[in-house]
């Protein structure tokens, strides 16, 4: 009980709500780099895993990428890419994107992968050119696990960014890290409370996003996709 | 570059000669490794049949069981882990509480995807054969949702290799503790090495469990995760 007293007392003290240590600084710190992140990867990602779902080419590698995603040990990634680039946030980014490619290029491929053949035939039929096919019918039809693609790199991007903090990287994985390291196990306790709330925030502000953009015609098979999304964890 | 800090010497990213007199001290960390993913994995499995079982038995515990482990599974695990801390403390419980708690979600969901996907004749046909519905259970369902739950324990495991790295810092860490020894020391062979080992362990044991999966289910083929 001490625990969350102290706890609720750290939250309460203004002076963690200010300065460079704050908490709203540190928010800005740890959502900034997570963007920045799933960005980059979904420029590098989303082309490629919309691409080999749509011609349905080198499914074994879309499918074992996911599993060496799976693989990667976030935290030793993250370590050697601080050996490669040195201080600062480069070696973070690198990581980070590293880490958020994976899960986007597997669930976008198979989004477009299990759009109905027949659906795409139905679209050449109607006179759709190719390009047009595939923003205007497969896309919109992949949105579920396209955007679940997504949530499942941001979700994860977050959670690594946290150990960033072990290669002097800011965000709320500070108080962790120095809470460890000071054996202040409050302060451990608060940035772990606020690491959690800021993961969950991600999960669910993106499947909101996700609600909004999938189309209402397959609005029914919305949890559907929310379950075939291929899962990550890798921090 | 880093380098080493005060001399004027170039660190290589594998130091053999290092490396060849300390191959006990990686052996020693793997093995560790295989206990602390074996024991979440295995426990997992405990855990998660009776769970999954029970919530494809009495649908309206299958939602709330899907979201207590989903959130926990959103959890980043350093933040989970520093949440246990205080109460468990640093070690053995606190890593192996958080590891199995992810698990049980990946393995209670794919139980659940291969008992749904069991056909309803089947459940027929051996409901008309006489089959108690805890025998029907046992002999006719799981069997046929094997193949989901192969794949949901091949990818717990890859998982749960990956994610064992980071209980380095609560004084465990397997291969991870090799990791957080090149980062203190800005030394690159233990930090290197041990990173490929990790990954050389999750797709080695991957494999070896689809070889496992063939012999124990040789009417699934190529069910990947």
């Amino acid at each position: 009980m001490s625990v969350l007293s102290n706890v609720a007392r750290w939250f309460a003290d203004p002076t963690h709500w200010s300065g460079p240590d704050g908490i709203p600084q540190r928010l800005a710190e740890h959502v900034q780099i997570s963007a920045e992140s799933v960005a980059i990867g979904a420029l590098i990602a989303l082309p490629i895993g919309i691409a080999l779902g749509h011609y349905g080419r080198f499914g074994n590698l879309a499918i074992n990428i996911s599993n060496v995603g799976r693989a990667l040990p976030s935290f030793g990634v993250l370590v050697i890419a601080f050996q490669v680039f040195g201080l600062g946030s480069l070696p973070i980014l690198v990581a980070l994107v590293a880490l958020a490619i994976p899960p986007m290029i597997t669930n976008s491929y198979v989004g477009l992968r299990e759009v109905d053949a027949d659906v795409k035939e139905a679209a050449r039929g109607m006179g759709y050119r190719e390009l047009a096919r595939l923003v205007r019918v497969e896309l919109p039809l992949a949105v579920p696990l396209v955007m679940a693609g997504i949530r499942t790199s941001a979700v994860q991007v977050v959670a690594t960014a946290t150990l960033a903090a072990l290669i002097a990287g800011g965000g709320f994985g500070r108080y962790v890290i120095d809470g460890f390291a000071q054996q202040d196990y409050t302060k451990l306790f608060a940035g772990a409370v606020l690491v959690a709330l800021l993961a969950m925030a991600t999960e669910l502000s993106l499947s909101a996003v996700e609600r909004l953009l999938v189309p209402r015609g397959i609005r029914l098979q919305r949890t559907a996709g929310a379950q075939r999304a291929t899962t990550f964890k890798t921090a | 570059m880093a380098s080493g800090c005060f001399l004027d010497y170039v660190d290589p990213w594998v130091n053999w000669t290092w490396l060849s007199t300390h191959v006990p001290l990686f052996w020693d960390a793997l093995q560790q490794h295989i206990a602390l993913t074996a024991f979440a994995v295995i426990g997992g499995l405990v855990l998660s049949l009776p769970l999954g079982v029970a919530a494809h038995q009495w649908p309206s515990l299958r939602n709330p069981v899907l979201a207590v482990f989903g959130v926990i599974y959103t959890i980043p695990s350093l933040a989970l882990f520093a949440l246990l801390v205080p109460y468990t403390g640093l070690g053995v419980v606190t890593a192996e509480a958080g590891l199995i708690g992810y698990t049980v979600l990946i393995l209670v969901r794919n139980l659940l995807v291969g008992l749904e996907s069991v056909p309803q004749d089947v459940i027929d046909a051996a409901d008309g054969m006489g089959y108690r519905p805890f025998a029907r259970l046992v002999r006719v369902e799981l069997p046929l949702a094997l193949p989901a739950i192969f794949a949901g324990v091949r990818i717990a495991t890859v998982t749960t290799i990956g994610l064992v790295t980071i209980t380095a810092l609560i004084g465990l860490g397997g291969l991870g503790q090799l990791i957080y020894k090149g980062l203190i020391e800005n030394f690159h062979t233990p930090l290197v090495v041990a990173t490929v080992l990790s990954i050389a362990l999750a797709l080695v044991v991957d494999l070896a469990l689809i070889g496992v999966e063939r012999l124990a289910v040789p009417w699934s083929r190529g069910t990947a995760g």
